[in-house]
């Protein structure tokens, strides 16, 4: 087995407290004792790969996606865009990135949900894409509304769209979500809220990126993401007795 | 001012809300047929010709309260039968390895039908006893969990993992037990009496 030198560990400190009585559901869903912590091994190191999965020419355009070409969802059309990079500061490749939202009223094409913004016949709302050699990745689709959601009595989720992300390692596994600069509901999200580091929360705040938009056609937002990266120095991986 | 470090830092984890599944499992969303090929639906390439035990793991995720979560949705990563992962040259070709499933939107049961995995040697030639990783997401997780599921027919006594659990009793959260031939039983417990070792790994 080729070793590719371990994970490098996570840094708890800049993610959300699993435990946050402002976001009401994770409080009987967070573990009361500590995480067991050791250095990865292969079964983190390794991860699935999708290269035999037949992604469809409209995966990534959620604008046509669901109606399969045949009519436009609903909204303001957007472009959003990005890099996934390692801590290393290198580009990751042929990585699968799926994305879901709501409809521009702010409503789930899924059967749990009963808000009564009204369903787009148009509108999916989940996409996928394989990032290119350098890390690089494009979705198509429309701005996500705002919406109410039950935890205290008036509680709205800021515009948001949904990010799954694959490494190349299943230790690297992140769900995380997008926002939009300028919303002014992030200010108020219990969700938003359970990450304590402000610099941290900013950087799931997708710029408007003009140099991506298209005149006519659709604005554009960036968002870069960041994985784990992997440890190796000259002290490791060395041959027996070295 | 200290030198500039010019590594990153990872993006923050976000909860993956209630309709994760729309995302990552479509039709379990009730949007059948929204990707010609939906992704982790089997660890199995080809059934059929995949080496090794074909097993059946069957659980539920409880909360604090010892409620069976009926959103909770997990996915699997593990070596094959031989005990390579796949990817490498000398995996199963029938076999993938990674699989996502759901807990029952009724009964909060899950399954994962995959084959019993091998062991491997790890860095320095450590063995480890066969496991599969599990991740496990949902509304009110602000971070997916990590965990293990190991079998009771196993030898596990030298596990590297497992010999890092101070409190011994709490070993069996990590023990899928037996229930018949091929067939596993693996409960998760977020929290509370019985609460499952989470990993940070």
């Amino acid at each position: 087995m080729t070793d590719h030198g371990p994970l490098i560990p996570r840094n708890r400190a800049i993610h959300p407290e699993p435990y946050d009585p402002g976001y009401k559901t994770s409080v009987a869903r967070s573990p009361f004792l500590p995480l067991l912590s050791m250095e990865s091994t292969p079964s983190e190191e390794t991860g699935p790969r999708f290269g035999h999965t037949k992604l469809g020419a409209l995966d990534n355009n959620l604008i046509l996606n669901w109606t399969k070409g045949a009519a436009p969802a609903v909204g303001e059309r957007i472009l959003v865009h990005g890099r996934l990079l390692d801590e290393m500061n290198r580009p990751i490749p042929n990585a699968l990135i799926e994305i879901w939202q709501a409809n521009a009223g702010g409503r789930y094409r899924h059967k749990k949900d009963t808000y009564f913004a009204p369903l787009d016949p148009n509108f999916g709302g989940c996409g996928r894409t394989i990032t290119d050699e350098n890390g690089y990745y494009e979705f198509l689709t429309i701005r996500p509304g705002a919406y109410p959601w039950p935890n205290r009595a008036n509680d709205w989720r800021p515009m948001h769209i949904h990010f799954s992300i694959f490494g190349h390692s299943f230790g690297q596994r992140l769900i995380s979500q997008m926002y939009f600069e300028g919303d002014p509901l992030i200010n108020h999200c219990p969700i938003a809220a359970t990450i304590k580091d402000r610099s941290q929360l900013d950087r799931l705040v997708a710029p408007l990126d003009f140099s991506k938009s298209r005149p006519l056609d659709f604005l554009a937002y960036k968002f870069d993401i960041v994985l784990r990266g992997r440890r190796q120095t000259m002290f490791e991986n060395k041959l027996e007795g070295m | 001012m200290v030198q500039k470090l010019e590594t990153l830092i990872e993006s923050a984890s976000q909860t993956a809300g209630p309709y994760v599944h729309i995302g990552l499992m479509p039709t379990y969303a009730g949007n059948a047929g929204y990707y010609d090929e939906e992704i982790g639906t089997t660890p199995f390439l080809d059934e059929s010709k995949a080496k090794g035990e074909i097993v059946e793991i069957v659980g539920s995720v409880f909360d604090g309260t010892g409620w069976a979560m009926r959103d909770a949705l997990i996915e699997s990563w593990q070596c094959d039968a031989g005990g390579v992962f796949p990817g490498d040259k000398s995996a199963d070709p029938a076999f993938t390895g990674h699989c996502r499933f759901a807990a029952d939107a009724e009964s909060g049961e899950f399954t994962l039908r995959t084959v019993k995995p091998g062991s491997y040697q790890g860095r320095g030639g450590v063995e480890s006893a066969p496991h599969i990783s599990l991740w496990v997401v949902a509304r009110g997780i602000n971070i997916g969990l990590n965990t293990r599921i190991y079998f009771e027919d196993e030898d596990n006594a030298n596990d590297p993992l497992l010999n890092r659990v101070e409190q011994r009793p709490r070993v069996n959260t990590l023990i899928a037990k037996k229930t018949g031939n091929g067939k596993y039983r693996f409960d998760i417990r977020l929290q509370g009496e019985g609460e499952t070792v989470f990993l940070d790994i």
